[in-house]
């Protein structure tokens, strides 16, 4: 498929750099830097030696045999990212740019969460690294994802509330951008997805591929061959790239991004770019998203804060329009049905964002051989979701 | 050349600075912005800035964003803004530059748009998150309609960057005085004259400052170096200050005759 993106950071027509010209030299920058600490074998053994010793990879493949026997089909296979110190995935990518935060001299480091398991993650490493870490999060967020807001604090971050808009995702990267705007020679934007102007989707990629690359090579040496289908939920989708990338190449397997389907498919009811989307520019980049006829950008809605996100990354447009990966979505009720599934043939709590990959899961395998492997990505583990989920049961 | 070039020209021959006020068009209400416009005209505005609201404002502070809130909430679309300026156009001729976000130009079509906009009256676009990376098409279809294209530079832009900025401006560069969002401040940043220097060894293009320009004082400061003053969240902020007056229109006016003229 070529490499992708380009020098300027496009994905075919996607992507690019779409952000006041106070931060286009800053990017230039950081893109320099990245480069720079890419090809120094001393910046790799370092983030290898902190994903092995300190977060403790590689994640376990683990073959899901009640799950497969109860849905009938394909085996399941499920990446455990879960496992990862700090809860999901979201950790691979804080030790680089943390890493390079630092190299970069930075001494404060700012991130937006949602799920809030970005912003822990940040804070986690900002503590292991000295940085100062202050976290932008929408309220409505913080309400839903309560714990994460104590564990952020209590790992030394600020966390800042933000009101305005739909007081969840977006809100959160308008006021961290705002904040970078302003203090932009002292501080470390730390992105938490594939999203925003280049070269935050290409880093960011490039650090979540280590769940493919192992995955890739844990399957082959337990299966001798590769899997059938790939599954991965997608948000702003770091965690379904990370999955992919090592993959892309190997023709013959399929790949299901998964969205959030939310209550409805009215605009507002979901977070389902690619059906309900369509290309526009925000925050950064140009990718599919959630408008209405005038461009104003339209309210998402998900029961899980890390998939409730109007626009998805640049990456993800691109190979959905080769065709290359299948995007669809599961809605809330699904991914509850899923999430207890999981839970009870595998004594797996997920996190609602992975439990919508789980739902694919669902419709997927019994369409499957039993020959047919199925690797889903277990972006994170419940905790944060269990009150949200006690919750919709009894409601 | 745009009513924005001639402007320039015949200040500069005045030996005076410009005086560049931005509304948001649709705050608090469409018509009211439209009269807004036109007492500013009345109070001397050499050019004014017209904000086309969009729902994630990044680059701007909290004033702008009010009234960014203010207008989407009585349902402002590009539509009624490009009929507004049509009936502006009928009764001043003060230079009007279209200024917004990418994303509410390019999906109304941008070559639709401006070849509306020229038709209603608009001199031309400065998009706050088009870069010059990304503006060769967009730049091509200005060009192609008549507009002009202003374009930012910051404190942060390097000469490579500010000779391309250069390159693909035209009417006047927009020098932001300093990293930030927009919002009044009680003083002007140091850093702008440098920018200010740099620019000015890259192009002969009028340079016009903003961002955080807000009292009297601040005016004459920037005047002594710059051919325009933008003054944007002082004016937006008394707007706000005036919501529910009658008489809102005249008395953004007079604010404007205030920080024009000090006294
Ligand atoms: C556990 C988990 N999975 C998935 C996501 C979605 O993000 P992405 O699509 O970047 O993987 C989040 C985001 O907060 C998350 O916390």
């Amino acid at each position: 498929m070529g490499q992708y993106p380009d020098s300027r950071g496009h994905f075919g027509p996607y992507g690019g750099k779409f952000v006041p010209e106070t931060l286009m030299h800053p990017l230039e920058e950081l893109e320099e830097a990245y480069l720079e600490a890419r090809r120094d074998p001393g910046f790799q053994t370092e983030l290898d030696r902190l994903l092995r010793d300190y977060s403790g990879r590689p994640t376990p493949l683990s073959r899901a045999d009640r799950l497969s026997g109860q849905l009938g089909g394909a085996r399941v296979y499920l990446k455990r990212e879960d496992l990862n110190h700090t809860g999901a995935h979201k950790i691979n990518n804080c030790l680089g740019q943390g890493l390079l935060a630092k190299r970069m001299g930075k001494e404060r480091v700012i991130a937006e969460t949602g799920a809030g398991q970005h912003g822990v993650a940040t804070a986690t490493v900002c503590a292991l690294l000295d940085l100062e870490c202050e976290v932008y999060m929408g309220e409505e967020d913080m309400r839903r994802q309560e714990l994460n807001v104590f564990r952020m604090r209590l790992l030394g971050a600020r966390v800042h509330g933000v009101s305005s808009g739909s007081q969840t995702l977006k809100d959160a990267i308008n006021e961290a951008i705002r904040d970078w705007v302003t203090n932009v020679r002292s501080t470390y934007y730390l992105i938490g997805s594939v999203l925003s102007a280049h070269p935050y989707p290409m880093m960011v990629r490039d650090f979540q591929a280590v769940i493919g690359r192992e995955a890739r090579e844990q399957i082959l040496e337990r299966e001798g061959r590769l899997p059938h289908t790939l599954v991965a939920c997608v948000g702003g989708g770091s965690n379904a790239i990370g999955l992919f990338h090592a993959f892309l190449e190997d023709e013959t397997v399929a790949m299901v991004g998964v969205e959030a389907g939310g209550r409805g498919s009215n605009l507002g009811e979901h977070a389902a770019r690619f059906s309900g989307g369509k290309p526009g520019i925000l925050q950064g980049t140009y990718s599919y998203v959630l408008q209405d006829e005038d461009g104003q950008i339209a309210n998402t809605h998900s029961i899980s804060a890390g998939l409730d996100y109007a626009s998805v990354g640049p990456e993800h447009a691109f190979l959905r329009d080769q065709g290359r990966i299948r995007y669809t979505s599961a809605t809330d009720e699904e991914t509850l049905e899923a999430l207890h599934l999981l839970s009870r043939t595998e004594g797996i709590v997920s996190a609602l964002e992975s439990a919508h990959a789980v739902a694919e899961v669902m419709r997927l395998a019994p369409r499957l051989r039993e020959e047919d492997l199925l690797v889903v990505n277990l972006s994170g583990r419940g905790d944060k979701d269990v009150q949200t989920v006690a919750a919709a049961d009894s409601g | 050349m745009t009513r924005i070039g001639k402007m320039f020209d015949q200040a500069r021959q005045q030996g005076r600075g410009a005086f560049i006020p931005y509304v948001t068009l649709g705050d608090p209400d469409l018509e009211t912005s439209g009269r807004v416009v036109l007492e500013l005209e009345a109070a001397g505005a050499d050019l004014i800035e017209l904000g086309v609201p969009f729902s994630d404002p990044l680059a701007d502070g909290p004033v702008i964003q009010r009234a960014t809130e203010r207008a989407l909430a009585r349902g402002f679309t590009l539509e009624q803004g490009l009929a507004l300026v049509a009936d502006l156009r009928r009764r001043t001729q003060v230079p009007l530059l279209l200024f917004s976000y990418y994303n509410p130009l390019f999906a109304y079509g941008f070559e639709r748009l401006a070849a509306a906009a020229k038709q209603r009256g608009i001199d031309g676009f400065l998009i706050t998150d088009l870069s010059v990376e990304e503006a060769d098409g967009p730049l091509q279809v200005l060009r192609g309609a008549g507009l002009d294209s202003v374009f930012l530079a910051a404190p942060t832009s390097t000469d490579e960057r500010i000779r391309k900025i250069a390159a693909y401006s035209s009417g006047f560069i927009y020098a932001v005085s300093r990293t930030g969002v927009t919002g009044a401040r009680k003083s002007l940043s140091d850093e702008v004259q440098s920018l200010i220097q740099k620019i000015r060894s890259q192009t002969s293009l009028p340079v016009a400052v903003g961002f955080g320009v807000s009292e009297p004082d601040h005016l004459r400061q920037v005047w002594s170096q710059a051919e325009g003053a933008v003054v944007g969240s002082a004016i937006v902020g008394c707007i706000e200050r005036n919501l529910g007056q009658p008489d809102l229109a005249e008395r953004v006016g007079g604010f404007a005759r205030w920080l024009k003229g000090g006294c």
